[in-house]
């Protein structure tokens, strides 16, 4: 397969995740900030520009944190780059560049995605109103994945669109777990502690996996465990790095031998991992050490696979 | 019931003989229309328009917003061609693509047909599109023009008549297709009453013909692009997907040792056919255009040396520029030894002065057209100008009467369109594709354009022209 069309379709789902990632993290933003009572509301309504690594920008931009104006700057603005807005146009690009590559039904659903997005951009988020505008882009990126998974031959191209996907969705996840984490620390067992780390399991859409595996109250160590090591969980840190150690070896050739031992070493990693270990070294430590890892694995498949040298 | 709007004098209408009088081939269609609603009409209409837009089946405008697509408008009522008239059209399609072909191999070598005298030697070797590097070079199956499309129109006495041969990168031919596959989506009821030739095996005959055009057993193909900003980028998809094969850019493609390769996740894999859809000047920055960057350095080279294909081959253009155009029945009875069975437009050519003084003469009669012109851009339709434009184009032919060649007006035949009041008659033309292989070949079908203005000639999409669907009846009966 050429490595331009793999690049594309990698890049191509990595878009499409961040897209749905991010309306996951606005729509818990919006929620909470509907909570009258919640005396921390202003970090919550931050954490989405904390977890991108956005505040600067935003700044920049708007001067004050407010809800109104962090999710226009998330959804549908076009200045910037890490917008659902851009996101999809970036994946409708990807898509559109490779459309020899992928079954018709796939194209069309990012096609069609991206063709209805600009008229709700036309007529703006309140028009259509924040929590539909955020089930619509989880519908459309749900649409993609089922049409990709039901219509896709299994071959090097689907592979691709799949190391994408677990890619962004492990840096994701950990993202989101670190910043909660942070704005969480110290905290009591208020009420507002149980809407917040609600929210955060709905941020990852783990809310009802929780219920159903532990059946006792929300811990942080429990979360925790949950989101980095339970095989279940379909976005955890092992779900995603279990995903990539199945997808990466399948590929052709031997071109990414260096990539496919890395996500060896670190599926091991989280296949034995214990969480009381994470505890012991600090979770923040523990997970800046996985986003070092996750990235340079994604540098590693970048270079053996993607680039055109 | 449909309002059929009144046909233009002394045209030829392909549906109507008189107002309202179906001729024999379109009776059926024209029964089943006159129980049609224009509410119905107008929802598969938006139906259409719908499932275009979402497919995608779109194409970028030059010079307009970067990376703005439009849709070719698509118009309902078929083209339909009776199987007589059908055969008669490929026996001289074929007849005139081989003739072709073999003009071309003979000018890229003993140049016999210079040499008889036939063909004016300078015409030939001063061109524009002669390649020089394509003397003396053997091509498998001596084919030059793998896929051509060849522009028929007719005129008010009903005839066909090649209007123009492209023998380049000629498309349109997924218009054809997907045109079809949309009228059996929006009016099943049509093909049971229509026994309609299918075209949708094109992609299987061409990737068929690609594989022949190479010595190797099972051979790479694979079709560049100039990329996802070329106007035609959609059927370049289109085609590589249809015919399962790897759609690449130049980037993707390097040569080492004489040898094509593309640049793949498992290594470098070995090119042996390019369905190019680039053109000659772009093909390869260090024999042609430097600049060019959509093309692989050492292409021409390792073409040369026989390690690689080209459909179509380097040097095609100057067998389908418009000042050779007038000799092409000549080259059919020079080489074949039969009379040409498709007839040619009455061209003049402004480089010989009688030809000449007789354009200058009647400017307001003619169509003059750039000889290297496309897309409809450069050319003066006499009758539908203003005296201010003739002057105009006078200056610019008097400067350089070879850059033109001139036509008569021809009426082009009308085909009825939807219009809000019902059905009334437009401009069409004809385009068939035909392959060349170890045969020659071609689907009963082509891709009919037609001028959506009313009175309008300008069938190009570039310029507001539209599609229809194009059916070969395989009946007998009419």
């Amino acid at each position: 397969m050429l490595s331009r069309t793999a690049s594309e379709l990698y890049w191509m789902s990595r878009h499409l995740e961040r897209a749905e990632n991010m309306a996951r993290m606005l729509d818990v933003a919006w929620n909470l900030s509907l909570i009258p009572f919640a005396a921390t509301v202003e970090d919550e309504v931050a954490a989405p520009l904390k977890i991108t690594g956005t505040l600067d920008r935003y700044i920049a931009r708007y001067d004050t944190v407010q809800i109104n104006n962090v999710m226009h700057f998330f959804s549908l603005d076009e200045e910037n780059p890490g917008s659902i807005y851009n996101c999809i146009r970036s994946a409708r690009e990807n898509a559109h560049a490779v459309r020899g590559r992928i079954t018709s039904e796939v194209w069309e659903s990012i096609n069609a995605t991206w063709i209805e997005l600009q008229n709700i951009r036309r007529f703006g988020l309140i028009a259509m109103g924040a929590s539909a505008f955020m089930d619509w882009v989880k519908e459309r990126s749900h649409l993609f994945r089922g049409a990709a998974y039901g219509t896709m031959i299994r071959n090097d191209a689907f592979r691709f669109i799949r190391i994408g996907t677990f890619i962004e969705r492990a840096d994701n996840t950990a993202r989101i777990l670190d910043v909660k984490h942070q704005i969480h620390a110290g905290q009591g067992n208020s009420a507002v502690d149980y809407y917040r780390w609600n929210a955060l399991l709905r941020s990852v859409g783990a809310y009802e996996a929780y219920r159903e595996l532990y059946t006792d109250r929300v811990t942080a160590e429990q979360i925790a465990e949950m989101l980095i090591f339970r095989a279940e969980v379909p976005r955890s840190l092992r779900s995603c790095v279990e995903m990539l150690a199945e997808l990466l070896p399948a590929v052709e050739g031997d071109a990414g031998l260096d990539a496919k031992r890395l996500v060896a070493v670190q599926f091991a990693r989280l296949q034995y991992g214990d969480i009381h270990h994470v505890f012991g070294i600090g979770l923040h430590e523990y997970l800046t050490d996985f986003l070092r890892r996750i990235n340079e694995l994604a540098d590693t498949i970048q270079s053996a696979y993607l680039e055109l040298v | 019931m449909i309002k059929a709007g009144s046909l233009p004098p002394g045209g030829y209408d392909e549906m109507f003989s008189a107002p309202g009088a179906a001729q024999p081939h379109y009776a059926a269609y024209w029964r089943w229309l006159e129980g049609v609603s224009m509410d119905t009409v107008e929802r598969k209409r938006k139906e259409a328009d719908l499932l275009f837009h979402r497919v995608g089946i779109t194409f970028n405008v030059y010079g307009a917003e970067e990376g703005t697509e439009r849709l070719i408008p698509f118009d309902s009522v078929p083209r339909i061609i009776p199987a007589s008239e059908w055969t008669l059209l490929e026996r001289g399609l074929l007849q005139r693509v081989r003739a072709m072909n073999l003009f071309l191999h003979d000018i890229y070598h003993e140049q016999e047909i210079l040499r008889a005298g036939r063909v004016p030697a300078d015409q030939v070797l001063a061109n524009a599109h002669y390649q020089p590097c394509m003397q003396g070079i053997d091509l498998p199956n001596e084919v030059y023009a793998h896929i051509a499309g060849v522009d028929l129109i007719r005129n008010s006495d009903g005839d066909y008549y090649v209007l123009e041969d492209n023998l380049r990168t000629p498309s349109g031919v997924s218009y054809m297709i997907e045109n079809r596959r949309m009228m059996m989506r929006l009016y099943p009821e049509l093909f049971a009453r229509h026994r309609v030739a299918p075209v949708d095996h094109y992609p299987a005959l061409l990737h068929e013909m690609l594989e022949q055009s190479c010595h190797v057993t099972h051979p790479c193909v694979v079709l560049l692009t100039p990329g996802r900003y070329n106007s035609a980028y959609f059927e370049h998809a289109f085609l590589a997907r249809q015919m399962g094969i790897e759609l690449v850019e130049g980037a993707d493609l390097f040569t080492r040792n004489g040898i094509v390769y593309m640049r793949t996740t498992a290594g470098p894999q070995q090119v042996d056919v390019i369905y190019r859809r680039i053109d000659d000047d772009f093909l390869d920055p260090l024999a042609f255009n430097p600049d060019s960057m959509l093309g692989v350095p050492g292409l021409l080279s390792a073409y040369r040396e026989g390690n690689v294909v080209l459909a179509n081959a380097i040097g095609t253009g100057v067998a389908d520029d418009k000042s050779i155009y007038p000799y092409v029945p000549d080259m059919i009875r020079f080489y074949l030894d039969e009379e040409p069975i498709l007839k040619n437009v009455p061209t003049w050519l402004c480089r010989n002065p009688d030809d000449l003084n007789h354009v200058l003469a009647n400017l307001d009669e003619l169509v003059v057209k750039e000889v290297h012109g496309a897309g409809g851009y450069g050319m003066l339709i006499g009758p539908a100008s203003t005296r201010e434009q003739i002057a105009r184009f006078r200056e610019q032919l008097l400067a350089t009467p070879e850059n033109y060649i001139a036509q008569p007006t021809l009426s082009l035949s009308t085909c009825p369109v939807f219009v809000e009041q019902g059905i009334a008659p437009r401009h069409v033309d004809l385009r068939p594709f035909v392959l060349s292989g170890r045969e020659v070949r071609l689907v009963p079908g082509g891709l009919t354009r037609v001028a959506m203005k009313e009175g309008s000639l300008v069938v190009n999409s570039s310029q507001g022209g539209g599609t229809k669907d194009t059916w070969v009846l395989e009946d007998g009966a009419c």
